[in-house]
Protein backbone atom coordinates (compact mmCIF):
# COMPACT_ATOMS: atom_id res chain seq x y z
CA UNK A 1 0.00 0.00 0.00
CA UNK A 2 1.60 3.20 -0.58
CA UNK A 3 1.88 6.06 1.39
CA UNK A 4 -1.14 8.14 1.74
CA UNK A 5 -0.21 11.60 0.63
CA UNK A 6 -2.52 14.50 1.96
CA UNK A 7 -1.83 17.84 0.86
CA UNK A 8 -3.77 21.02 2.42
CA UNK A 9 -5.60 23.08 0.20
CA UNK A 10 -3.30 26.10 0.01
CA UNK A 11 -0.90 23.35 -1.63
CA UNK A 12 -1.06 23.57 -5.45
CA UNK A 13 0.82 24.41 -8.46
CA UNK A 14 -0.19 28.15 -7.65
CA UNK A 15 1.99 27.85 -4.37
CA UNK A 16 2.28 30.26 -1.82
CA UNK A 17 6.03 31.72 -1.96
CA UNK A 18 7.21 31.00 1.15
CA UNK A 19 8.39 34.10 2.52
CA UNK A 20 11.92 33.52 4.02
CA UNK A 21 15.57 34.38 3.62
CA UNK A 22 16.68 32.84 0.26
CA UNK A 23 17.71 29.22 0.63
CA UNK A 24 19.71 28.79 -2.46
CA UNK A 25 19.82 24.90 -3.78
CA UNK A 26 20.07 23.87 0.41
CA UNK A 27 17.13 24.75 2.67
CA UNK A 28 17.64 23.56 5.93
CA UNK A 29 14.51 21.31 7.53
CA UNK A 30 14.57 20.54 10.86
CA UNK A 31 13.46 16.94 11.77
CA UNK A 32 11.49 15.61 14.90
CA UNK A 33 11.09 12.46 15.48
CA UNK A 34 11.80 10.61 19.53
CA UNK A 35 12.36 6.99 17.48
CA UNK A 36 16.18 6.92 16.70
CA UNK A 37 15.72 4.88 13.52
CA UNK A 38 12.99 7.02 12.04
CA UNK A 39 15.69 10.00 12.63
CA UNK A 40 18.58 8.41 10.97
CA UNK A 41 16.39 7.50 8.23
CA UNK A 42 14.59 10.80 7.33
CA UNK A 43 18.26 12.50 7.52
CA UNK A 44 19.85 10.47 5.01
CA UNK A 45 16.59 10.88 2.59
CA UNK A 46 17.01 14.62 3.03
CA UNK A 47 20.61 14.88 3.04
CA UNK A 48 20.01 12.87 -0.48
CA UNK A 49 17.39 15.40 -1.48
CA UNK A 50 19.92 18.32 -0.83
CA UNK A 51 18.84 19.12 2.28
CA UNK A 52 20.59 20.63 5.25
CA UNK A 53 19.09 19.07 8.56
CA UNK A 54 18.89 19.33 11.95
CA UNK A 55 17.14 16.87 13.84
CA UNK A 56 15.55 16.72 17.34
CA UNK A 57 14.68 13.74 19.30
CA UNK A 58 11.03 15.21 20.95
CA UNK A 59 8.95 18.47 20.74
CA UNK A 60 10.04 20.35 23.71
CA UNK A 61 13.45 19.75 22.03
CA UNK A 62 12.31 21.34 18.66
CA UNK A 63 10.63 24.24 20.96
CA UNK A 64 13.84 24.90 22.48
CA UNK A 65 15.97 25.06 19.36
CA UNK A 66 13.54 27.35 17.63
CA UNK A 67 13.50 29.48 20.67
CA UNK A 68 10.05 29.15 21.14
CA UNK A 69 10.55 28.22 24.72
CA UNK A 70 9.55 30.14 28.28
CA UNK A 71 13.14 30.95 28.52
CA UNK A 72 12.57 34.24 27.06
CA UNK A 73 15.96 34.86 28.02
CA UNK A 74 17.81 32.75 24.57
CA UNK A 75 14.96 33.37 22.59
CA UNK A 76 16.67 35.58 20.23
CA UNK A 77 20.07 33.72 19.63
CA UNK A 78 18.07 30.82 19.11
CA UNK A 79 15.72 32.85 16.59
CA UNK A 80 18.58 33.83 14.82
CA UNK A 81 20.19 30.42 14.10
CA UNK A 82 16.37 29.36 13.29
CA UNK A 83 15.30 31.81 11.39
CA UNK A 84 17.19 29.88 8.83
CA UNK A 85 14.86 26.95 9.10
CA UNK A 86 12.84 26.47 5.75
CA UNK A 87 10.87 23.49 6.37
CA UNK A 88 9.67 21.33 10.19
CA UNK A 89 9.02 17.75 9.87
CA UNK A 90 7.45 16.18 12.64
CA UNK A 91 6.01 12.85 13.92
CA UNK A 92 2.81 12.86 15.33
CA UNK A 93 2.85 10.58 17.79
CA UNK A 94 5.45 11.85 20.22
CA UNK A 95 5.85 11.20 24.11
CA UNK A 96 5.37 14.86 26.28
CA UNK A 97 4.52 17.21 23.38
CA UNK A 98 3.06 15.90 20.36
CA UNK A 99 3.52 17.21 16.54
CA UNK A 100 0.15 18.40 16.62
CA UNK A 101 1.06 20.63 19.94
CA UNK A 102 4.12 21.40 18.09
CA UNK A 103 2.62 22.53 15.55
CA UNK A 104 0.13 24.91 17.20
CA UNK A 105 2.94 26.27 19.00
CA UNK A 106 5.07 26.68 15.34
CA UNK A 107 1.64 28.46 14.08
CA UNK A 108 0.89 30.49 17.15
CA UNK A 109 4.62 32.37 16.85
CA UNK A 110 5.62 35.60 15.05
CA UNK A 111 8.25 34.39 14.07
CA UNK A 112 7.66 30.70 12.77
CA UNK A 113 4.34 30.51 11.37
CA UNK A 114 5.13 30.99 8.02
CA UNK A 115 7.31 27.87 7.92
CA UNK A 116 5.80 24.90 6.45
CA UNK A 117 5.21 22.09 8.91
CA UNK A 118 4.88 18.66 7.24
CA UNK A 119 3.19 16.03 9.87
CA UNK A 120 4.37 12.25 9.67
CA UNK A 121 2.66 9.12 11.26
CA UNK A 122 2.22 5.47 11.26
CA UNK A 123 -1.09 5.20 11.30
CA UNK A 124 -3.64 6.65 8.67
CA UNK A 125 -6.26 8.04 11.03
CA UNK A 126 -8.82 10.61 9.11
CA UNK A 127 -9.33 12.61 11.84
CA UNK A 128 -6.12 13.05 12.74
CA UNK A 129 -5.13 14.10 9.28
CA UNK A 130 -7.97 16.64 9.26
CA UNK A 131 -7.10 17.79 12.05
CA UNK A 132 -3.08 18.83 11.58
CA UNK A 133 -4.47 20.21 8.02
CA UNK A 134 -7.16 22.30 9.79
CA UNK A 135 -4.06 23.55 12.50
CA UNK A 136 -2.13 24.48 9.33
CA UNK A 137 0.24 21.70 8.34
CA UNK A 138 1.22 21.82 4.95
CA UNK A 139 1.33 18.05 4.50
CA UNK A 140 0.22 14.80 6.03
CA UNK A 141 2.80 11.90 5.15
CA UNK A 142 2.39 8.16 6.26
CA UNK A 143 5.78 6.63 7.39
CA UNK A 144 8.18 5.03 6.62
CA UNK A 145 9.03 8.05 3.97
CA UNK A 146 10.24 6.79 0.93
CA UNK A 147 12.50 9.13 -0.85
CA UNK A 148 9.61 9.83 -3.29
CA UNK A 149 7.63 11.08 -0.44
CA UNK A 150 10.90 13.39 0.58
CA UNK A 151 11.15 14.66 -3.20
CA UNK A 152 7.47 15.51 -3.41
CA UNK A 153 7.76 17.46 0.05
CA UNK A 154 10.82 19.31 -1.63
CA UNK A 155 8.76 19.74 -4.78
CA UNK A 156 5.41 21.11 -3.51
CA UNK A 157 6.53 22.31 -0.28
CA UNK A 158 10.01 24.25 -0.85
CA UNK A 159 9.30 24.57 -4.79
CA UNK A 160 11.80 22.39 -6.93
CA UNK A 161 14.83 23.94 -7.02
CA UNK A 162 18.19 22.33 -9.06
CA UNK B 1 34.76 -18.79 -3.30
CA UNK B 2 35.60 -16.01 -5.96
CA UNK B 3 33.98 -12.97 -6.39
CA UNK B 4 31.17 -14.03 -9.10
CA UNK B 5 30.03 -16.92 -6.89
CA UNK B 6 29.71 -14.64 -3.58
CA UNK B 7 27.40 -11.68 -5.71
CA UNK B 8 25.01 -14.89 -7.11
CA UNK B 9 24.74 -16.37 -2.94
CA UNK B 10 23.81 -12.63 -2.14
CA UNK B 11 21.72 -12.25 -4.69
CA UNK B 12 19.50 -15.70 -4.15
CA UNK B 13 19.58 -14.96 -0.39
CA UNK B 14 18.28 -11.81 -0.87
CA UNK B 15 15.68 -12.39 -2.67
CA UNK B 16 14.49 -15.61 -0.22
CA UNK B 17 14.71 -12.94 2.55
CA UNK B 18 12.28 -10.92 0.45
CA UNK B 19 9.85 -14.06 -0.56
CA UNK B 20 9.57 -15.48 2.60
CA UNK B 21 8.20 -12.50 3.92
CA UNK B 22 11.50 -11.46 6.44
CA UNK B 23 11.93 -7.99 4.53
CA UNK B 24 9.88 -5.60 2.76
CA UNK B 25 9.83 -2.98 0.38
CA UNK B 26 11.19 -0.31 3.11
CA UNK B 27 14.63 -2.26 3.24
CA UNK B 28 15.11 -2.01 -0.76
CA UNK B 29 14.51 1.93 0.14
CA UNK B 30 17.14 1.15 2.78
CA UNK B 31 19.54 -0.21 -0.10
CA UNK B 32 19.20 2.11 -2.51
CA UNK B 33 20.08 5.24 0.09
CA UNK B 34 23.56 3.78 0.44
CA UNK B 35 26.37 5.63 -1.75
CA UNK B 36 29.62 6.50 -1.62
CA UNK B 37 29.25 9.36 0.73
CA UNK B 38 27.83 6.69 3.05
CA UNK B 39 28.63 3.61 2.38
CA UNK B 40 27.72 1.78 5.26
CA UNK B 41 24.56 2.93 5.39
CA UNK B 42 22.70 -0.43 5.90
CA UNK B 43 25.27 -1.28 8.55
CA UNK B 44 24.76 1.79 10.91
CA UNK B 45 21.16 1.72 10.37
CA UNK B 46 20.37 -2.03 11.28
CA UNK B 47 22.74 -1.77 13.88
CA UNK B 48 20.96 1.02 15.53
CA UNK B 49 17.98 -1.59 15.12
CA UNK B 50 19.66 -4.28 16.99
CA UNK B 51 20.19 -2.41 19.37
CA UNK B 52 17.36 -0.54 19.65
CA UNK B 53 14.97 -3.57 19.33
CA UNK B 54 17.08 -5.53 22.24
CA UNK B 55 16.50 -2.88 24.78
CA UNK B 56 12.63 -2.60 24.07
CA UNK B 57 12.36 -6.30 24.45
CA UNK B 58 13.82 -6.00 27.55
CA UNK B 59 11.24 -3.60 28.90
CA UNK B 60 8.88 -5.29 27.47
CA UNK B 61 9.66 -8.26 29.55
CA UNK B 62 10.44 -6.03 32.72
CA UNK B 63 6.95 -4.44 32.24
CA UNK B 64 5.23 -7.63 31.43
CA UNK B 65 6.39 -9.10 34.58
CA UNK B 66 5.24 -6.71 36.95
CA UNK B 67 2.37 -8.07 39.34
CA UNK B 68 0.24 -5.02 37.95
CA UNK B 69 1.07 -4.64 34.23
CA UNK B 70 0.79 -1.50 32.92
CA UNK B 71 -0.80 -1.71 29.75
CA UNK B 72 -0.17 2.04 28.63
CA UNK B 73 3.44 1.66 29.02
CA UNK B 74 3.42 -1.91 27.25
CA UNK B 75 1.49 -0.15 24.29
CA UNK B 76 3.92 2.48 24.32
CA UNK B 77 6.67 -0.25 24.08
CA UNK B 78 4.94 -2.25 21.19
CA UNK B 79 4.53 0.89 19.13
CA UNK B 80 8.16 2.01 18.69
CA UNK B 81 9.34 -1.76 17.81
CA UNK B 82 6.71 -1.75 15.46
CA UNK B 83 7.69 1.94 14.19
CA UNK B 84 11.38 1.06 13.80
CA UNK B 85 10.78 -2.68 12.48
CA UNK B 86 8.28 -0.98 10.01
CA UNK B 87 11.63 1.48 8.90
CA UNK B 88 13.96 -1.04 8.12
CA UNK B 89 11.70 -3.41 6.65
CA UNK B 90 11.41 -6.44 9.16
CA UNK B 91 8.09 -7.15 8.01
CA UNK B 92 7.62 -9.99 10.33
CA UNK B 93 8.34 -8.03 13.13
CA UNK B 94 6.12 -4.97 12.16
CA UNK B 95 3.17 -7.46 11.82
CA UNK B 96 3.94 -9.61 15.10
CA UNK B 97 3.87 -5.92 16.87
CA UNK B 98 0.35 -4.76 15.56
CA UNK B 99 -0.62 -8.41 16.59
CA UNK B 100 0.75 -7.20 20.18
CA UNK B 101 -0.60 -3.90 20.60
CA UNK B 102 -4.51 -5.00 20.09
CA UNK B 103 -4.16 -7.66 22.68
CA UNK B 104 -2.48 -4.25 24.87
CA UNK B 105 -5.76 -2.81 24.45
CA UNK B 106 -7.66 -5.49 25.45
CA UNK B 107 -5.40 -5.76 28.42
CA UNK B 108 -4.89 -9.48 27.77
CA UNK B 109 -1.62 -10.34 30.02
CA UNK B 110 -1.56 -13.86 28.71
CA UNK B 111 -1.96 -12.72 25.41
CA UNK B 112 0.51 -10.25 25.88
CA UNK B 113 3.23 -13.17 26.80
CA UNK B 114 2.24 -14.92 23.93
CA UNK B 115 2.70 -11.91 21.38
CA UNK B 116 6.06 -11.10 23.24
CA UNK B 117 7.34 -14.73 22.52
CA UNK B 118 6.21 -14.56 19.05
CA UNK B 119 7.83 -11.06 18.43
CA UNK B 120 11.21 -11.85 20.48
CA UNK B 121 11.02 -15.37 17.78
CA UNK B 122 10.82 -13.23 14.80
CA UNK B 123 13.36 -10.62 15.57
CA UNK B 124 15.80 -13.24 16.75
CA UNK B 125 15.55 -14.84 13.15
CA UNK B 126 15.39 -11.84 10.78
CA UNK B 127 18.45 -10.77 13.42
CA UNK B 128 20.32 -13.60 11.72
CA UNK B 129 19.33 -13.19 8.56
CA UNK B 130 20.25 -9.90 8.35
CA UNK B 131 23.71 -10.96 9.87
CA UNK B 132 24.10 -13.01 7.41
CA UNK B 133 23.53 -10.68 4.55
CA UNK B 134 25.87 -8.31 5.89
CA UNK B 135 28.94 -11.00 6.25
CA UNK B 136 27.93 -12.19 2.33
CA UNK B 137 28.57 -8.40 1.25
CA UNK B 138 31.51 -7.83 3.50
CA UNK B 139 33.18 -10.74 1.72
CA UNK B 140 32.68 -9.82 -1.29
CA UNK B 141 33.57 -6.02 -0.71
CA UNK B 142 36.59 -7.40 0.36
CA UNK B 143 37.55 -9.68 -2.09
CA UNK B 144 37.43 -6.56 -4.34
CA UNK B 145 34.17 -6.43 -5.45
CA UNK B 146 30.85 -4.91 -5.61
CA UNK B 147 27.32 -5.52 -4.04
CA UNK B 148 24.79 -6.09 -7.19
CA UNK B 149 22.33 -3.75 -5.90
CA UNK B 150 20.91 -3.44 -9.30
CA UNK B 151 19.91 -7.35 -9.51
CA UNK B 152 17.51 -6.51 -7.24
CA UNK B 153 14.57 -6.17 -9.87
CA UNK B 154 11.44 -8.15 -8.47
Amino acid sequence: MDAAIVAGSSCSSSNKVVSMADFGDEPHVLAVDDNLIDRKLVEKLLKNSSCKVTTAENALRAVEYLGLGDDKKNSTTAADIASKVNLIITDYCMPGMTGYELLKKVKESSNFREVPVVIVSSENIPTRINKCLEEGAQMFMLKPLKQSDVAKIRCDVLNCRG
Amino acid sequence: MEVGQMQRTWIEYTKSLFSEGFLDAQFTQLQLLQDESNPDFVVEVVSLFFEDSERLLNDLTRALDQPIVDFKKVDAHVHQLKGSSSSIGAQRVKNACIGFRNFCEQQNAEACLRCLQQVKQEYYLVKNKLETLIRLEQQIVAAGGSVPMEELSF
